[in-house]
């Protein structure tokens, strides 16, 4: 292990403003998974009676599938690219903790795909027909609930990298994991909507997410380690 | 007997279940077997390849 | 002292002789156990007050259960051990676990539908333990799913370890989280026996048919370990003489 002559702040900075240029330069794929999201979320009311009431009860549980959907969609362009081409195998023999990396390209993904989400949220939220005093509650709830997405999330592109057709392999694996973000979050959606106090599920929310930041960077550090073997 | 084939009623459904069981438990033990009978034929092969070579 | 028995039972060759040798001590019991369980559960007892004769599902449903979440647990540790201490003999039982495992949370899935059937009227609910079994019969799939979608034996082992460890501490969360959003529901929550309240007539045939069910399972597990380790050790020189 070379010694690093960068510290840990500057190369994971570094690492992250590389990445978002990336992503930016390819607009169209950084763009597909919110446009995917803003399709999803409006097939539902287009498959429903055009009734708002019942648009109402339905929009929470489809806020957040269609955010787990576009979090999904969203993996590949975390991990593929970089294993493929060897940046990862650099990455993780440069010195600077891998774990450390691993995070700061989570948060990238998280800042293509969760933070467009929350930032969304207002026109939802007003679309939906609910009220403005809502917006506090939900938009707390979607910072909670993706970032634990994007943490789940990366554990399974990582754990999937090498593979060649691992598309549906990934919404497998990620599913199950993420289905306590999808019930508190949707739980905590539908809360906040009705005016209702939300703590309990913000709160376990809350607590996914910490549980998911806690667990991730070995996860993640481990699986990348052993597709690079 | 008949009685206890009724199931009070119920045979519908206990009876699917239990079979479902039976079937299940029956097909572990198959499987388990046939994976250990093909890991040894593997072995044995791998090792007269071995004698083989040498 | 535990150091050197630890040792030995990871020893491939040891682990190889041993398991053929224990294979029958767990299998006959299991037999007897889950026959004697049976003739309880079916004959002995009687019908249940409020749910008559179709309360006896509970007979290969509990232990369908509890096998598929004990078995998950197994796979996980067993995997952890495999992949902290690179112990053949851990990698092979992680290995072994998932068809079983997966099998029967399918069969606790079907008979729990079957008895809400009866019960609530309609083949699914979204009963708490039923929606997490659902759950953890897609984590046993996405587990075989990634497995088999690895060449090397050893990556795979690697990878799935990693995945059964996420999985494991997610399941009590899951089923946490399922329990919760059902409350909210209050639906009619049938499979609640009250255990402790049950009375020993109906009790004792369930625990001999758990008990039965665990013991069978070791004895799989005993059988599909062996294969997996010869996999796994390919051609050492133990093995001529294992297979003799």
């Amino acid at each position: 292990m070379t010694t690093p002559r960068v510290g840990f702040t500057r190369a994971a900075a570094t690492l992250m403003a590389r990445d978002l240029r990336l992503a930016l330069r390819r607009a169209g794929d950084t763009l597909q998974p919110l446009a995917f999201f803003v399709v999803v979320t409006t097939l539902f009311p287009l498959a429903l009676d055009p009734q708002l009431s019942l648009l109402r009860d339905i929009a929470p549980a489809a806020l957040w599938v269609g955010a787990l959907l576009s979090s999904l969609l969203a993996l590949d362009l975390l991990f593929r690219e970089d294993a493929q081409d060897g940046a990862l195998e650099q990455l993780a023999l440069c010195g600077v903790p891998f774990q450390g990396l691993l995070l700061a390209k989570t948060a990238v993904h998280w800042l293509l795909t969760g933070l467009p989400l929350v930032l969304i949220a207002p026109l939802a939220v007003s679309t939906l027909g609910a009220p403005y005093a809502a917006l506090p509650g939900i938009l707390s709830a979607l910072l909670l609930g993706t970032l634990a997405l994007s943490l789940i999330g990366a554990i399974g592109a990582g754990l999937t990298m090498g593979l060649k057709r691992h598309g549906s392999l990934l919404a497998l694996l990620v599913l199950p994991l993420a289905a306590p973000v999808l019930i508190f979050g949707a739980r905590a959606t539908a809360l906040a909507i009705e005016g209702q106090p939300l703590a309990a599920p913000l709160y376990l929310l809350g607590a996914f997410a910490v549980l998911a930041a806690t667990l991730a960077p070995w996860a993640l550090a481990a699986a990348v380690r052993i597709g690079l073997e | 007997m008949l009685k206890f084939l009724q199931m009070g009623g119920y045979a519908a459904y206990v009876w699917p279940c239990y079979a479902l069981t039976a079937v299940v438990v029956a097909l572990n033990i198959r499987w388990a077997r046939a994976s250990l009978r093909s890991a040894q034929r593997d072995a044995r092969r791998r090792l007269a390849g071995l004698k083989a070579d040498t | 002292m535990t150091w050197v028995w630890f040792h030995r039972f990871g020893s491939p060759p040891h682990f190889y002789r041993l398991a053929s040798r224990l294979t029958p001590w767990f299998a006959w019991p299991a037999g007897l156990l889950c026959l004697a369980g049976l003739i309880g559960g079916l004959v002995l007892a009687p019908p249940d007050y409020q749910q008559g004769d179709g309360f006896r599902i509970i007979y290969v449903h509990a232990p369908a259960a509890w096998l598929s979440l004990m078995v998950y647990v197994v796979m996980a540790v067993s995997a952890a051990i495999g992949l902290i201490w690179r112990m053949p003999v851990a990698q092979a039982v992680a290995a072994s676990c998932a068809a079983i495992g997966a099998s029967f949370t399918l069969v606790a899935l079907v008979t729990g539908s079957l008895w809400g059937r009866r019960m609530w009227g309609t083949y699914w609910e979204w009963d708490p333990r039923l929606t997490s079994e659902l759950l953890l019969l897609f984590l046993y799939l996405g587990y075989m799913g990634l497995r088999n979608a690895i060449d090397d034996l050893g990556r795979a082992d690697r990878a799935s370890a990693v995945l059964a460890i996420v999985g494991v501490v997610n399941v009590p969360i899951i089923h946490y989280s399922v329990v919760w959003w059902n409350s909210l529901h209050q639906a009619p929550s049938v499979m609640k026996f009250g255990r402790p309240s049950m009375p020993p007539s109906m009790l004792i045939p369930l625990l001999l048919m758990l008990a039965g069910f665990t013991a069978y399972f070791v004895a799989l597990l005993l059988i599909r370990a062996r294969g997996e380790l010869l996999r796994r050790e390919r051609t050492a020189r133990w093995i001529a003489d294992a297979l003799c």
